[in-house]
């Protein structure tokens, strides 16, 4: 195999072939979605909460293989059902970490047997653990696209509140704030992202778009708005660069996103442990009051 | 009286004269519910830009009375109100500082962020990058002696330094009546002094009636026009003076107390089990 060290010309052979144009677009998409929702998945520490979705939303995807239904269906139907169980649940992440494992095993549980029953057990199994961005149709790529413009008119909608919610939880509640329809809406929009984002990484992958480049994100910037930008644009050249690599070597792309922006994370932190070293917390321009 | 007061920079006069309409009154209050109440017969009528402390020991049911005016809890008896109508949950005219133990200390937010949602946090839509709310915070902030901290992490703050910008969140939204429920709680002796001189200085500059919640009354004194005293289900409101005395504590707990005074005016309550105003 050889690799063509022409850039611009790699890009275009890549993207002569539709079923890279299908990843690449899906890819992108996720990519953004992913960023936005994960910075809020970080920032409510709901990573967690997330991952169940993912092993919910298996459950439901290879039930829906069995039935002859596309997976994708069955892991919104799954992943929804979750985010609204676990919303009853009660408010506060950090109470709910035990029944989030409980319901997540039980799920992945189901999974297994569904992916038994059928036939082509390992294909399924592997494409929805793991990911598929190379066989995506041209249906789910219009479908991707429905969501993600949901999935962003939603977040541009809840932002404040949201923000709000998650920074100063209890203030936001004595201010009248919705908080149970905040915290439910908030768990729907990260089960459909989610849903969607498996396509790319795979139910066990969830965490390299969802929740590794916001939390790298959020050593980077300070500002919620410049972090989610940040988070986006992470998971956007993790997907391409793993896209391209993928293309020209036999390994998984999904592999490739996930060192991506795991070596991404672990180079910003060692580089904010340098900084902190050199220069101890509270040294800076002194005002005085 | 809805817009007028708000935002005026000093009310003459208005330190320690009570006014003579009070904008949070109670009348036979109860607290808690039907079957348990945590305290009853409280009665108190708080004018403007009047510093009242709310003392007692822990459980007697402080935060409960936060919990009464922001309308998140209905009384079990009595009534409450506050200028003039029933507690309602977002009520914009309070500004609010819970109880709080820490914040993460990988909150990696800057303190702007926060005070600025306590003006906006309640509008839906997208716009972070309103000037006028980023003017309003930052002003905020400058006024509890805060501007060096707009921009640093919310996570990276000191116990003071972080009670300054929730009180700059409380403050944004130019309220008239300020809660605070244990600001002073671990504060060392001197952030302890900062932070009421700050409240004091809200309360006189604007006329806001500020409740604090606290467990040791005497850094408060010099500051105080009423205290609200909750031990044994029961409350005593009232001047200091006449509040923390033997006979209105033993009244109020049902049992011998005996309020000390030292030279400097400090107060030390014995014959309580569990207590908190010791000179330490």
């Amino acid at each position: 195999m050889s690799i063509d060290l022409n850039l611009f010309g790699a890009l275009q052979y890549l993207w002569s072939f539709e079923f890279m144009q299908h990843a690449i677009e899906t890819g992108t998409m996720i990519a953004v979605i992913a960023g936005v929702t994960g910075y809020f998945v970080v920032l409510r520490r709901s990573a967690f909460t997330a991952h169940a979705f993912s092993e919910i939303g298996f459950a439901g995807a290879s039930g829906a293989i069995l039935l002859g239904i596309a997976p994708t269906a069955g892991l919104l139907v799954g992943s929804i059902l979750g985010g609204l169980t676990i919303a009853a649940l009660g408010r506060r992440a950090a109470n709910r970490d035990t029944q989030i494992g409980i319901v997540l095993a039980f799920a992945l549980g189901l999974g297994l047997l569904f992916i038994s029953l059928y036939r082509a057990f390992d294909t399924a199994a592997i494409s929805i653990l793991f990911g598929e961005i190379l066989g995506i149709s041209s249906g789910q790529v219009l479908l991707t696209a429905i969501a993600a413009v949901v999935i962003l008119v939603v977040v541009g909608v809840l932002y404040r509140p949201l923000l709000f919610a998650s920074l100063d939880e209890d203030v936001a509640e004595a201010k009248g704030m919705p908080m149970l329809f905040l915290g439910t809406a908030f768990l729907l929009v990260v089960a459909v992202a989610v849903s969607f984002a498996v396509q790319v990484t795979g139910v066990l992958l969830i965490f390299s778009l969802m929740v590794t480049p916001a939390a790298t994100a959020q050593y980077l910037s300070r500002r919620p708005m410049w972090g989610m930008l940040l988070s986006v644009g992470i998971a956007l050249m993790a997907t391409w660069v793993g896209l391209l690599v993928g293309f020209y070597t036999p390994y998984p792309v999904s592999f490739f996103i996930t060192t991506i922006v795991f070596s991404l994370y672990i180079l910003v932190r060692m580089v904010r442990w340098g900084m902190k070293r050199k220069a101890p917390r509270g040294v800076g321009p002194l005002k005085s009051s | 009286m809805t817009n007028g007061h708000g935002g005026l920079p000093a009310s003459p006069g208005s330190d320690s004269t009570p006014t003579p309409s009070s904008i949070i009154t109670g009348e036979g209050l109860a607290a808690g519910y039907k079957e348990k109440v945590v305290w009853r017969g409280a009665d108190f009528a708080f004018g403007r830009g009047e510093f009242i402390a709310v003392i007692g020991p822990n459980g007697a049911g402080k935060t409960t009375l936060f919990r009464l005016l922001l309308g998140l809890q209905k009384p079990a008896d009595g009534s409450i109100r506050i200028f003039d109508s029933p507690p309602r949950r977002g009520n914009p005219r309070i500004g609010y500082v819970p109880q709080r133990h820490v914040i993460d200390s990988d909150t990696n937010i800057e303190c702007l962020e926060l005070v600025r949602l306590g003006l906006s946090g309640k509008r839906w839509g997208f716009n972070p990058f309103s000037h006028a709310d980023r003017d309003a915070a930052l002003a905020a902030l400058e006024s509890v002696g805060a501007s060096e901290l707009a921009r640093r992490p919310l996570g990276a703050l000191s116990g003071g330094e972080l009670q300054r910008v929730f009180l700059a969140e409380a403050l944004v939204s130019r309220p008239d009546i300020l809660l605070l429920d244990e600001p002073l709680s671990n504060l060392d002796l001197r952030r302890e002094t900062e932070l009421l001189h700050l409240v004091n200085g809200v309360v006189c500059s604007r006329g806001v009636t500020a409740l604090l919640i606290a467990h040791n009354i005497n850094p408060l004194l010099p500051h105080l026009d009423e205290v609200m005293y909750i031990a044994n289900g029961r409350v005593a409101t009232g001047k200091p003076s006449a509040v923390l005395t033997s006979e209105s504590l033993t009244a109020l707990y049902g049992v011998q107390v005996e309020v000390l005074r030292d030279p400097h005016g400090n107060v030390a309550i014995i014959g309580v089990e569990e207590h908190h105003g010791d000179m330490a």
